[in-house]
């Protein structure tokens, strides 16, 4: 700032400057030398151009789809919601429309959730159940550490929609229980187990991991545990 | 690309004059302040004009002032130097703060509360980001010792009544300590018309240096360092001085004390025509804050159904940039206390965003934003699967406040 650049010619909306290939990454890793954007090139290409969201909410406009889903609230920052439409002879999805309230990374995770279930002539429903934050965060290209919690609502609002899919077609049998769901691999801690350290007064992921041992062997479940801490926090003191 | 900054009450740059002042103390006039050469005679001379100019500009006494390595550190001073001084001396053992202090504020008194036996009370404040000085004159105890509010406030920019609160303060013989790092642009930082005990400036935000910050002490004022070590700054604030940064800060202040009349004319007209557009050509958006008792440049808008961390990167897009309270954009993933103190439900907070003014903003940067906003919302709002209206908010807000009253009255 300051001083005026002229800029002789006209500039573009868009500058996409490239970044050069540098291999320097910030101690938090949020910055990368050389980056002028703060996440991958792929969410931001998916932020910019998200696919597969929806317009039409119509009542005729969703018709077509046979499952929803709507996960997270407006006051926690994030709320998704996925529409899909399954083929019932092959189990396959044909379709992944959303919408998504939250920052630049809920956004993009969305629409590449949307992507990963309907490309290559659709996922079947079992894989699908199968997808994990993880998975979409690799296709992302990463998050910053802070930001992956965002990226955790997209699998669970799938799987809400293909509940509601089981259910609209009769197949009660398949619906999964949303009860227990095992965050820690290694130890078997549940979200449960992390919901009554909360309760007991755990306010950070140390406190919650000196109470409950989680993260220490699987490490991969970290940013999980400390979305649901967030998640338990507010809803149950409402504190701000 | 043009770059439009609008994000001063994070950071402003270094005025040109400012850096020009600053540049023989680098290489040429580096000695200590401390050694008996003449090349550190030259620095102790330029250290000595520095606090003179800026006792000048705050109308103080000149062994009044001291220097600091950052605004966050003068008010770690300050807060935590007076408190302990207090207790020591035993004169009690209470802070009174408000909800909307920077974080170097409210956790320097949260870190006195929980590590050091003090009791802190936090003032709430009203929609509009004021606190109530009935309230303040009654948290007052025989106990306390210190008030500690801020001036103007970072995110809604809300103004207090300083003076005011002063009066109060002398009147129940407590100190008086005010934050004012976003009033030294705009404001009188004249501390005999405020009648503060304590103030905190930082050069960041009135185009001076980074990592230079001042504390206003009154003489006789109890506080106790927090550094140690040489005895530089009257032993208060041990470190060999930052001459460069000093003298820029003391230079950046003059400036912006000597012409901030105009500014804050200029600014207020810009802040009240771009909320106004905004108003015109976004619906459902709040405004946060003090409608007319605000920083002249200072905006910050609330725009429902859509998460502000989007809306800035949308924004960068055009080379514009702003900031956001919303939960993404801080490092602890809550939204800002500061919104959220005034009243409104959490999504409100989500959806805030900041365009804070300076010296280069101008009316066609102001009408580039306002035409480059109102898509951008409209696509974030098509994205999102939440509409609410402002109808839904004043609902929310009324169900909090019935909620808040069933709690007092139980």
């Amino acid at each position: 700032m300051g001083k005026k650049k002229k800029i002789s010619k006209k500039s573009k909306a868009k500058p996409a400057k490239k970044s050069k290939a540098l291999h320097f990454q910030s101690p938090d890793g949020i910055t990368t030398l050389g980056q002028d954007w703060f996440y991958s090139p792929t969410v931001k290409e998916h932020f910019f151009k998200p696919r597969n969201f929806l317009t039409n909410t119509s009542k005729t406009g969703l018709k077509q789809f046979n499952g929803t889903g709507l996960i997270g609230s407006a006051a926690c920052g994030d709320v998704m919601r996925l529409w899909i439409k399954v083929d019932p002879q092959t189990e396959k999805l044909k379709e992944c429309k959303w919408q998504t309230f939250g920052c630049g990374s809920a956004i993009a995770s969305t629409s590449m959730l949307s992507v990963m279930v309907t490309e290559n002539g659709g996922m079947k429903v079992e894989e699908a159940l199968k997808i994990t934050p993880q998975d979409i965060l690799k296709r992302l290209g990463g998050l910053p550490a802070r930001k992956i919690h965002c990226s955790v609502l997209g699998d669970k609002a799938l799987r809400a929609a293909i509940n509601d899919y089981f259910r609209q077609s009769g197949q009660l049998e398949r619906v999964r229980g949303e009860g227990k769901k095992v965050i820690d691999k290694v130890l078997g801690i549940t979200d449960e187990d992390i919901e009554h350290a909360v309760l007991e007064g755990a306010k950070t992921f140390e406190e919650v991991q000196h109470k409950t041992k989680v993260g220490v062997h699987d490490k991969a479940c970290v940013p999980e545990v400390m979305q649901l801490i967030h998640y338990y926090r507010r809803k149950h003191f409402n504190e701000d | 690309m043009k770059e439009i900054y609008l994000d001063f009450a994070a950071t402003t740059f270094v005025r040109p004059e400012v850096k020009k002042a600053m540049e023989p103390y680098f290489t040429r006039e580096f000695g200590n302040p401390g050694s008996m050469h003449s090349s550190g005679l030259h620095a102790k001379q330029a250290l000595d004009y520095a606090r003179e100019k800026v006792a000048k500009t705050i109308n103080s006494r000149i062994d009044e002032v001291y220097f600091t390595g950052s605004g966050t550190e003068s008010i770690n001073l300050a807060v935590k130097g007076v408190a302990r001084a207090c207790k020591r001396a035993g004169k009690g053992n209470h802070v009174i703060t408000s909800r909307i202090e920077h974080h170097a504020v409210m956790d320097s008194c949260k870190d006195l509360e929980k590590n050091e036996g003090f009791r802190i009370t936090y003032l709430p404040v009203d929609k509009f980001g004021l606190i109530n000085l009935e309230e303040l004159e009654k948290a007052i105890a025989p106990e306390t010792i210190l008030i500690t509010i801020m001036y103007a406030n970072n995110e809604i920019g809300t103004i207090q009544q300083i003076a005011e609160i002063a009066k109060i303060a002398k009147k129940h013989n407590v100190l008086f300590h005010t934050d004012a790092c976003q009033a030294g642009y705009e404001l009188s930082v004249n501390v005999q018309e405020l009648g503060v005990d304590l103030m905190t400036l930082n050069g960041s935000k009135i185009y001076g240096p980074k990592g230079v910050g001042m504390l206003f002490v009154k003489k006789g004022t109890p506080i106790v360092p927090i550094i140690h070590g040489g005895g530089q700054e009257g032993g208060l604030r041990s470190g060999t001085e930052n001459i460069a940064g000093i003298v820029g800060f003391a230079k950046a202040l003059e400036i912006c004390q000597n012409a901030r009349e105009k500014e804050a004319k200029r600014l207020t007209k810009l802040r009240d025509y771009f909320i106004k557009e905004l108003f015109k050509r976004i619906p459902d958006i709040m405004l946060n804050g003090h409608p007319v008792q605000r920083l002249p440049n200072n905006v910050n808008v609330s725009i429902l159904s859509i998460e502000g961390e989007a809306v800035l990167l949308k924004l960068n897009e055009f080379g514009i940039y702003a900031s956001s309270g919303s939960a993404c954009t801080s490092h602890d993933l809550e939204p800002s206390h500061v919104v959220l103190a005034t009243g409104v439900p959490f999504e409100v907070a989500h959806g805030s965003l900041r365009f804070t003014f300076g010296i280069t903003t101008n009316k066609k940067q102001l009408e580039f934003v306002l035409k480059a906003l109102p898509p951008i919302v409209k696509e974030l709002r098509n994205l999102s699967p939440v509409k609410l209206t402002l109808k839904d908010i004043e609902r929310e807000i009324e169900k909090q406040k019935a909620l808040a009253a069933s709690v007092k009255v139980g």
